[in-house]
């Protein structure tokens, strides 16, 4: 395992549900912000449709938005996020938005923000429709960027048999110096995860779940280089 | 939530009945589904903030159970109640929950959206 340098000073991570960072990069946000970085969450949505409602149940489809409200914000305390942002947008209906009004959320932070790195999900490989819309949405934003004022773009994929489809992840992190945040994070959702199902009757630095949870994989987008192929141009450019 | 008590139930439902009321009606068996299981079919549904209005509605079923609520044009339907969120007072929020705790359906009626 390879840990990419750690020279981001100011990372833009997008994702739909409030959950999503925990289990996804949580350990990798720990990382960079130990090296100095600011990271701002841009969380679309209050994971409001969710269908866990806690072990006893402690929530309803009413109640459930500000209960995961919380458990974000204290997931982003545990991470070191300086700057979350919750956009707002309705759970499951991302797929559904008007394109031109998610890009120019997307574009409005990208300009405020100048990050060197942007966080998000690969379109198309990550089984739920938000997180594929959502990952659709900042490679829209991206692509239009000039190459040289491009992020670099690390997605996230999962579904099955994206291997075959996209190789294997090029940027894989070892985690492990940041296991007990990133369960940490995870624990912080508890309506969606319990601690025994988590993590049994063991400790976060214990070997097994280093093993389950140390290692966080991304995917380093390729964008079309529109100068050598004229004729995709008016796909990928504007 | 509470696991139904359904005399409880029918007495809230009997209270809203000719009212303008909003519902939330929602049946899910999650976006995961597939992805775990490739023999499950993904299958949901959810309407928020309809408006409607019922003449006569009852809870029936030893539980889980059933709500039926006929409206003027047609009817309301949801199987599968399990819970009530007892502390709204206002609202009756009804829910169905599998063995695992994950919501499978929701019925809920308001004055106000919700
Ligand atoms: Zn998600």
């Amino acid at each position: 395992m390879n840990n990419k340098s750690m020279d981001h000073a100011r990372i833009l991570v997008v994702l739909p549900h409030p959950d999503d960072e925990a289990y996804f990069v949580s350990g990798t946000l720990a990382m960079y912000i130990a090296a100095g970085a600011e990271v701002t969450y841009a969380c679309l949505t209050l994971g409001e449709m969710g269908r866990n409602m806690g072990v006893p149940l402690i929530a309803n489809r009413t109640t459930l938005p500000a209960i995961r409200q919380a458990e974000l914000e204290a997931s982003c305390k545990a991470i070191g996020i300086q700057d979350l942002r919750m956009l707002g947008f309705h759970d499951k209906m991302i797929e559904f938005e008007d394109p031109a009004l998610l890009d120019q959320r997307m574009e409005s932070l990208v300009k405020e923000l100048a990050p060197s790195l942007v966080i998000t999900f690969y379109p198309g490989y990550s089984v739920h429709p938000d997180h594929d819309a959502t990952g659709a949405a900042v490679i829209r934003t991206m692509a239009r960027l000039p190459a040289a004022e491009r992020p670099v773009v690390h997605s996230v994929a999962f579904s099955n048999g994206h291997q075959q489809r996209i190789g294997a992840a090029d940027a894989v992190i070892d985690v492990t110096p940041f296991i007990t945040v990133k369960i940490n994070s995870i624990l912080a959702h508890r309506t969606q995860f319990q601690e025994d199902k988590v993590l049994g009757s063991l400790k976060p630095t214990d070997a097994a779940i280093r093993s389950k949870y140390g290692t966080e994989r991304f995917w380093t987008y390729r964008f079309p280089e529109c100068k050598e192929q004229p004729e995709e141009a008016a796909l990928c450019c504007n | 939530m509470q696991l139904i008590q359904p005399q409880a139930i029918q007495t809230r439902i009997d209270d809203f009945v000719s009212e303008d009321l909003y519902i939330h009606l929602e049946l899910t068996n999650g976006a995961y589904a597939s992805h775990f299981d490739s023999s499950r079919a993904p299958g949901s549904v959810f309407i928020s903030n309809a408006e409607i209005r019922y003449t006569n509605g009852s809870i029936s079923g030893t539980g889980p159970y059933r709500v039926g609520l006929k409206t003027e044009k047609g009817w309301i339907y949801a199987e599968g109640l399990t819970h009530v969120d007892e502390q709204d007072n206002e609202r009756l929020i009804l829910a169905g929950h599998d063995s695992m705790g994950k919501l499978i359906v929701a019925l809920q009626l308001s004055r106000s959206p919700f």
